[in-house]
């Protein structure tokens, strides 16, 4: 992503971004840090008002209840405030959490339709999808653990041992000195742990992209009879999975029980010196009774808190990666001044454009092209010649490098975004449909239109009958990216789109690759229709489809090689000649 | 669920001796506050400190031998889990492998991997902690009772109220909750799906101006994602504070039945602080259960899921051997066959009868849905014909052993698939043992040899998944090349040359047309110049058959071809020829 920077930079950087999030909501964080406060202070009270009762409770004929009875109302009165505090302090935490959480997501998202195509183009979806979703509810859990351990935990680290320094310093001591070996244990495991869970992640990637590649082409592996092949490779790379998980997953729980023995060699020192002192008369028996559950408490947050600690490393890493996103510099804003553009006339004027994706490699140099309003303009050439650069361009996905573009005479860096697109209607090769019903596709365009419009324009399109024959017709819903509908339908779709708006001018691009040529035909004189006296820009593979075009712009790797109307190149006898005539060779 | 148990046959001994060495554990902690008791009446109240140190050393000892008994359960548990779940992936892939292409349809890709990925891992981990936790949890919340019984019946009461209303509280709340989390899931799903709209969308989005109100939506979906997500949170906070409550009103009454039974000299003090540790003991636990049981519930639904999979039959059985009579000389024939989807509301095909001798060349053509690809899927059995008959060099498709039906045909499909590899392993997928010459002879044919040529490893060049180092032109001809060295009786293009250029696609046909063995070829196509030489063209449209001849007899006869033809080259009757 960045470049490389000191290594401390990132984490400041988190951390500062962060805090920022959180300053919103500095005083329910304030709350909730005194909330847990009190609810461990009286938490670790509870066993010290134990013991008393304990020491209360002698032996036969030996109980003074009339103190036991006083105990016990501390202790009724101390735990209803506990419960309080601590379901306060929970709600409260998740109310922070998830509310920054939120903030994060809207601010990414927003950062989303703000960046320049430039970045989305080079970064898969997938990526930004996981920072988005994955990587902020990583982010969530670990500062929701965060708030709600390491506080508390802290706090009764802190709390019992200044209880128990109270009772008893001496035995505080054993405790004090055995308990980082609980510590030293875990972090040994953790640390040897990792390699081994390392292999397993690995070993699990790889099955993975075995499973998908071999099941994702199922019909070719059944078509070439690979099946056997292909589960003798799943079989081996299974194996060496159960062998690496077995190995991470046993060594891995061996945490939790040598912690617990640790623990319980805490607990038997306790036991062995509180004896001893109690014997010597240092210490009652209620005492004893208090300190053996505050060894018990004393040891859980320990263990807890490398627990939260990893935790939060991982938050920290996951909330970098949001950030990164956030941070991302945005699309340079339209300027105050910037002109807006209101119905075009339609005249496109490319001066010395040239432009490329990367600076080492040229795309288009020095391009000059004049379209004079309700001109035709027709780019060809084979498949990823860069046809949808100049779309790009257009459109003002992306920014030339230098020279200009201009509409009606105007520079298009200098007119609105949103009023140039307006200007535009664009049917794209790769057919777009979001979730929802048809109705809502169609109106992307065009909001408010009412049903005769939508109607008359899906007529124009010839989308109609299909749309009314689907089973709720106009509000039937459609899954992610047109799911349910064949890829001629959806196009059709996209095309009805832009029919409803009918921009002055047009983009095209491969809009009927995928509808055989007779729908083609019809949708054709659609077009004628919707394009005349608009200009328009056609990307076409079916040479017939752009014959009539007032001007061709031919393009091969990139490069943008011959420009001319039809006759003219052919009798040129150049690239466009040779492959118009190679649609006639056999 | 429970029908998957079946793969843990192997791991039996694992299954016993791993709950039980964690019963051993539990065992040993639960002595643990006798002996404290013990330290108390005896070693304090004698003064006896040597009585002291001993049991000191008992619990020590107590605790290794736990530790000792507990690793040896996490060992036959990790074990049993892994060993469980790598037999029932190998098994589940190969039951996938073998589902027909209707199955494949129905059931989907993405839900096949997750169900052989992550539904198989949070049963293994399901299956882990259950053998880990499952016994010992409630041992140890019962044993504690039972233990309290045996030193004071009239407190231990206490205990025999306050287990039911914890549990009552932990399982409650957490049957309140489960539901809950599925909304959750379900709000962040469509938060997720939003995000990845827009990133696809980007273009449109951007091209109709919609950054704004996009941006509303998600917000309004992201508030209310967030609004579920706090609802449970209230919930599921409210289980700490409860217990607590339950616990320490327990352990009031607890002091007071003690403090009681002390007075009449029924228990001793060590006693009461005995039982108060049990009551410690059991909240702990309660809670470790609670978290198990929500891990196993996931379990649970993806275990269903698995075996969904596995009820799944193919749909298509086949002959072990080929023990019918040829019927005629053809290569390819089809008698009245007709195509139906699963759960489809209308036929693919309708009715389509041809026959095509060994070596010719079949083109097929036909609008957008019309059925082309449906009918040479007939073919190799992708599918079964739901009436009629196809016939292969004779015999019914259906009479053929699998390997030998598929063994006869190369297909070379719509979408260009590449595996990861290098080009040789991908040219060799039909055909293990390939010699290097046949590779090359096969990458000629299919106008690949330049593609691998312009490589810097050529035949070693690697192949990246799905072939994304490869141009949808270079893709094409490789699968080509990779059914032609199957060296097939049939070949089967599927409009595999929409991303070549003209002349290479003609370059191509002719190469064909050369090949030694001509086998018989069929050319599905939306080009008409792919298939005007054809020996035999089928046009279709609709599903039905509504021409079949040379390019000379249906310029003549059949008007949907002609509206083909002529959409696509020049002509002066054009415009007579196109009726729309």
């Amino acid at each position: 992503m960045s470049k490389k920077k000191e290594p401390g930079y990132d984490r400041k950087r988190t951390l500062r971004l962060i805090l920022a999030h959180i300053g919103s909501y500095k005083w329910g964080l304030a709350v909730s840090i005194l909330l847990a406060a009190v609810s461990v202070a009286l938490t670790l009270y509870i066993p010290l008002l134990v013991g008393d009762a304990i020491d209360c409770i002698i032996g036969a004929g030996n109980v003074d209840f009339a103190a036991i009875a006083k105990i016990l109302v501390k202790i009724a009165v101390s735990t209803g405030l506990i419960a309080a505090a601590q379901w306060l302090m929970n709600a409260l935490n998740n109310r922070i959490t998830y509310r920054i959480v939120r903030d994060i997501r809207n601010e990414a998202f927003e950062k989303i339709e703000r960046l320049p195509l430039a970045y989305l183009d080079a970064h898969p979806s997938g990526e930004i999808v996981s920072r988005v979703i994955a990587d902020t509810d990583t982010f969530a859990d670990g500062l929701l653990m965060g708030f709600t351990q390491l506080f508390s935990g802290a706090a009764t680290i802190l709390g019992t041992i200044g209880f128990m320094l109270s009772i008893h310093p001496g035995i505080t001591l054993v405790v004090l000195l055995v308990t980082p070996l609980s510590l030293f244990a875990a972090a040994f495991i953790a640390k040897h742990t990792y390699d081994m869970f390392r292999l397993q992640t690995e070993t699990r990637g790889e099955q993975t992209s075995l499973i998908d590649e071999m099941i994702g082409g199922q019909k070719v592996v059944q078509a070439f009879g690979y099946e056997e092949r292909s589960q003798k490779k799943f079989d081996e790379i299974n194996e060496r999975l159960r062998k690496a998980s077995l190995r991470a997953i046993f060594f891995s729980s061996i945490t939790n029980p040598s912690t617990r023995f640790v623990n319980s060699v805490v607990y038997a020192g306790v036991a062995l010196t509180g004896a001893l002192a109690a014997i010597s008369g240092g210490l009652s028996v209620g005492g004893l009774s208090c300190f053996l559950s505050y060894a018990n408490q004393y040891t859980k947050p320990f263990n807890e808190i490398s627990g939260v600690i990893t935790e939060l490393q991982n938050a920290l890493a996951c909330a970098a990666r949001v950030f990164d996103l956030i941070e991302e510099p945005a699309q340079i804003p339209d300027s105050h001044d910037a002109r807006v553009l209101e119905k075009a006339e339609g005249r496109v004027e490319l001066e010395h454009v040239c432009f490329s994706y990367t600076p080492e490699k040229k795309l288009i140099e020095d391009f000059n092209l004049k379209v004079e309003p309700g001109q035709r303009v027709a780019i060809v050439g084979p498949t990823g010649c860069g046809k949808t650069t100049l779309i790009n361009l257009l459109m003002r996905f992306y920014d030339v490098n230098s020279g200009s573009i201009k509409v009606d005479g105007g520079d298009i860096r200098e007119t609105t975004r949103a009023s140039l697109r307006q200007n535009f209607g664009m049917v794209l090769q790769d057919t777009w449909l979001r979730s929802g019903t048809i109705r809502d596709n169609i109106v992307t365009g065009k909001p408010d239109a009412t049903d005769e419009e939508i109607v008359a324009a899906a007529k124009a399109s010839h989308a109609h009958s299909f749309i009314r024959r689907l089973p709720d017709g106009y509000n039937t819903v459609i899954g992610e990216d047109g799911g349910g509908l064949s890829q001629g339908q959806k196009q059709l779709l996209c095309i009805t789109r832009v029919m409803l708006c009918l921009p002055p001018m047009l983009i095209l691009d491969e809009a009927t690759s995928s509808i055989d040529t007779r729908t083609e035909l019809r949708i054709q004189k659609a077009f004628a229709e919707m394009m005349r006296g608009r200009t328009s820009f056609i990307v076409a593979h079916r040479l017939s489809t752009i014959r009539e075009a007032d001007m061709i712009i031919v393009m091969k790797d990139g490069h943008i090689i011959e420009t001319g109307k039809h006759e003219e190149l052919l009798a040129k006898g150049g690239f466009y000649a040779s492959l118009y005539r190679s649609q006639f060779a056999h | 669920m429970f029908k998957l148990l079946r793969f843990m046959r192997g791991y039996v001994k694992e299954c016993i001796l791993g709950p039980l060495f964690k019963l051993l554990e539990a065992s040993f902690e639960l002595i643990v506050p006798l002996v404290v008791a013990s330290i108390i009446d005896r070693g304090i109240a004698d003064g006896d400190r040597s009585y002291v140190v001993r049991m000191t050393l008992v619990l020590i000892g107590l605790g290794l031998v736990g530790l000792a008994s507990s690793l040896t359960a996490q060992y036959f548990a990790a074990k049993a889990a892994t060993g469980f779940s790598a037999k029932v992936k190998s098994k589940l892939f190969g039951h996938i492998q073998s589902l027909s292409y209707t199955e494949m349809d129905t059931l989907g890709t993405s839900t096949m991997i997750t169900r052989l990925t992550s539904d198989i891992n949070q049963v293994q981990s399901g299956i882990n902690l259950c053998l880990r936790l499952f016994l010992r949890s409630p041992f140890i919340v019962f044993g504690a009772m039972i233990m309290a019984f045996t030193i004071d019946v009239k407190s231990a009461l206490v205990f025999a109220v306050a287990i039911p209303v914890l549990s009552l509280i932990v399982f409650g709340i957490m049957l309140v909750s489960i539901p809950l989390y599925k909304k959750v899931q379900k709000s962040l799903d469509r938060v997720l799906s939003l995000v990845r709209e827009n990133l696809y969308g980007v273009r449109v989005i951007r091209a109709f101006c919609r950054e704004k109100s996009e941006t509303e939506c998600f917000s309004k979906a992201n508030d209310e994602l967030t609004s579920v997500q706090l609802f449970v949170g209230r919930i599921s906070a409210l289980m700490n504070p409860l217990t607590y409550v339950v616990i320490n009103l327990a352990v009031i009454l607890l002091l007071q039945t003690g403090a009681k039974q002390v007075d009449s000299g029924v228990i001793t003090q060590g006693n009461v602080v005995a039982l108060y540790n049990y009551m410690s003991q059991i909240l702990v636990e309660l809670i470790k259960l609670a978290n198990l049981i929500i891990t196993l519930t996931k379990a649970y639904a993806c275990g269903d899921r698995i075996q969904s999979v596995f009820e799944l039959e193919s749909s298509m059985s086949y002959p072990e051997k080929l023990t019918v009579e040829r019927e005629n000389n053809d290569a390819v024939t089809f008698e009245h066959v007709s195509l139906t989807y699963k759960d489809a509301g209308a036929p693919s095909l309708t009715d389509i009868s041809f026959s095509v001798k060994p070596g010719q060349t079949v083109g097929v053509i036909g609008g957008t849905g019309s059925g082309k690809t449906s009918l040479v899927n007939l073919i190799p059995r992708f599918y079964d014909a739901t009436e009629g008959r196809v016939l292969i060099d004779g015999i019914p498709a259906k009479d053929y052993p699998k390997d030998e039906l598929r063994g006869k045909i190369g297909v070379v499909p719509q979408k260009a698939l590449l595996f990861g590899g290098t080009i040789a392993d991908n040219l060799r997928f039909g055909n293990e043992n390939a010699g290097l010459d046949e590779l090359e002879a096969a990458a000629a044919t299919a106008q690949a040899a330049d593609v691998i040529a312009s490589k810097e490893k050529g035949f070693d060049e690697p192949v990246a998944q799905g072939g994304k180092n490869f141009s949808g032109g270079q893709k094409q001809r490789l699968t080509i090349a990779r059914a032609l060295v199957k060296k097939p009786e049939i070949l089967i293009l599927d409009d595999s040359a929409s991303a070549l250029d003209y002349a290479t696609d003609a370059a191509l046909r002719k190469s064909i047309r050369e090949m030694e063995g001509s086998p018989t070829v069929f050319i599905v196509s939306q080009r008409a110049s792919s298939v005007r030489y054809a020996d035999l063209i089928l046009v279709l449209d609709d599903g039905a058959l509504v021409g079949a001849g040379t390019h000379d007899e249906l310029l003549g006869s059949c008007p949907v071809y002609e509206e083909i033809y002529y959409s696509q080259f020049e002509s002066d009757s054009r415009k007579d020829g196109v009726r729309a």
